[in-house]
């Protein structure tokens, strides 16, 4: 324990960084729904040297980042209800459609938000059971189930520091065994068959210091990297 | 006779719909919303009414004016807690509503069913989760499905960018979202249009909703902001 003593040895990234290091992580070619939370603020931060396709929900694919200040166009918004800005070859459609590509498996990567993961991929992201908090699916099963892959965006741990990636959710489940990679405000972690591997850390932050936040064991990649990404 | 679904106000556009109907409202967010003929439906004093949409409404207009009311006995959505979802949120924390809360895919293939006079459709989505809690599962080539029923309602309300006089459509960029598939799940189905365009006006090759889908037109070109 007297890892996670020694306060301030390390930052936690920014939303807007950890959406960074997801965004560079993207293959070239591929195309992406970005859902509810950190994983929209993706589209303000992809690497300007590849062509990845961004899917949103509501019936767009194609879409860019955030308008200038006053350009919004409330009839252009992504998943968490922000404005976007179209792209060339971008096309609009029903919302049927929108969940035909997600459901039949037509795009490669779905970046999801988490209340809890587990350590066997297991996505809990809908409801806490709270009356006061009414429960919100939206896409999300649709998008657990049907793309090709899933990755995690969220903070590491709750606002009361307990983790979120957990021996076993206790959140009712989105899908079981669906997630293949988290990012999070600390590390880069693959899911394998094996266990939990982190691939990157931020820098100062030890395996021991991140394990003490992590409720399954981590075991850290032979060549872990530092998980960093330009400030603001 | 010439076919004219074009009707002159929202009271005429609203006319006929009752108490305890089953509504489908067009709209993702802010974007697509039918505000105009939802405060037809509230000025209609109508009142256990079952509402079929994506979200619960936001701020004090439109669907969240409805959510308040106290006219909605249950809504089938798949999102509706959002920032500003007050009224929504107070009726459901004091179980004054009930809510049906079906997957985004699901809730829109549902309705699709319904339009098409298919029986209903096996879906991976959700498997193994409460939201499939009493439901048949199916295994097909080694994966396991739920089976959906369709998803029809009396009404559907919906907005659109430009019509003509038969009641063809076209919408407006993500304001599109999931009003071609209501207007073609409910047996009466109104529209909101902002422009009124003649007979052939519209590219054949880019109508999205084909007129036989569209019962009642209204013109409404106010530049209102709605406090959704």
């Amino acid at each position: 324990m007297s890892a996670t003593m020694t306060a301030d040895a390390f930052t936690r990234l920014s939303r807007r960084q950890l959406a960074w290091c997801a965004a560079q992580a993207i293959p070239d070619g591929s195309y992406v729904n970005l859902g509810i939370g950190v994983p929209t603020l993706c589209a303000n931060v992809m690497p300007a040297d590849r062509e990845i396709v961004l899917h949103s929900e509501n019936g767009v694919l194609g879409f860019g980042p955030a308008p200038a200040a006053g350009e919004e166009d409330r009839d252009l918004i992504n998943a968490s209800k922000e404005f976007i800005t179209m792209k060339p070859g971008g096309a609009y459609f029903v919302h049927t459609d929108a969940f035909v590509m997600i459901r039949g498996g037509h795009l490669d990567l779905a970046l999801l938000g988490a209340f809890e993961v587990s350590g066997q991929g297991d996505l809990a992201n809908w409801t806490t059971g709270d009356r006061r908090f009414p429960p919100g699916v939206g896409g999300a099963m649709d998008l657990a189930v049907g793309a090709k892959a899933v990755w995690v965006l969220t903070e590491h741990t709750t606002k009361k520091g307990e983790p979120k990636i957990v021996d076993t959710c206790k959140y009712p489940l989105t899908a079981p065994k669906v997630v293949r990679k988290i990012f999070t405000d600390l590390a880069e972690i693959d899911v394998t068959p094996s266990g939990l591997v982190v691939r990157a850390m931020v820098e100062g932050l030890t395996l021991p210091a991140l394990q003490a936040l992590t409720e399954p064991k981590l075991t850290l990649a032979d060549d872990c990297r530092v998980l960093s990404a330009p400030a603001a | 006779m010439a076919i004219d679904k074009i009707v002159p106000g929202v009271a005429e556009a609203v006319a006929g719909i009752e108490s305890g109907m089953t509504i489908m409202i067009s709209g993702f967010g802010f974007a697509g919303v039918p505000n105009d003929l939802i405060h037809g439906v509230l000025d209609l004093g109508v009142t256990d009414l079952t509402v079929i949409s994506n979200n619960a409404g936001t701020g004090t207009e439109g669907l969240a004016a409805l959510m308040g009311s106290g006219r909605v006995r249950r809504i089938i959505c798949s999102y509706p807690r959002s920032k500003g979802s007050d009224n929504f949120d107070a009726r459901y924390a004091a179980g004054e509503i009930e809510l049906e809360l079906v997957p985004q895919g699901t809730l829109s293939e549902r309705m699709r069913a319904a339009a098409a006079g298919v029986g209903g459709f096996y879906s991976p989505t959700s498997v193994g989760t409460d939201l499939a809690a009493g439901k048949e599962v199916r295994t097909i080539d080694g994966r396991d499905y739920v089976l959906e029923l369709p998803l029809r309602a009396d009404v559907a309300l919906v907005q659109a960018q430009k019509a003509d006089r038969w009641g063809n459509l076209v919408y407006s960029k993500a304001a599109r979202n999931f009003g071609p598939v209501m207007a073609m799940a409910a047996d009466l189905t109104i529209v909101q249009a902002k422009e009124i365009v003649p007979l052939g006006g519209l590219d054949p090759e880019a109508i999205v909703t084909p007129s036989v889908f569209v019962d009642r037109v209204v013109h409404i070109d106010n530049d209102r902001e709605w406090d959704i």
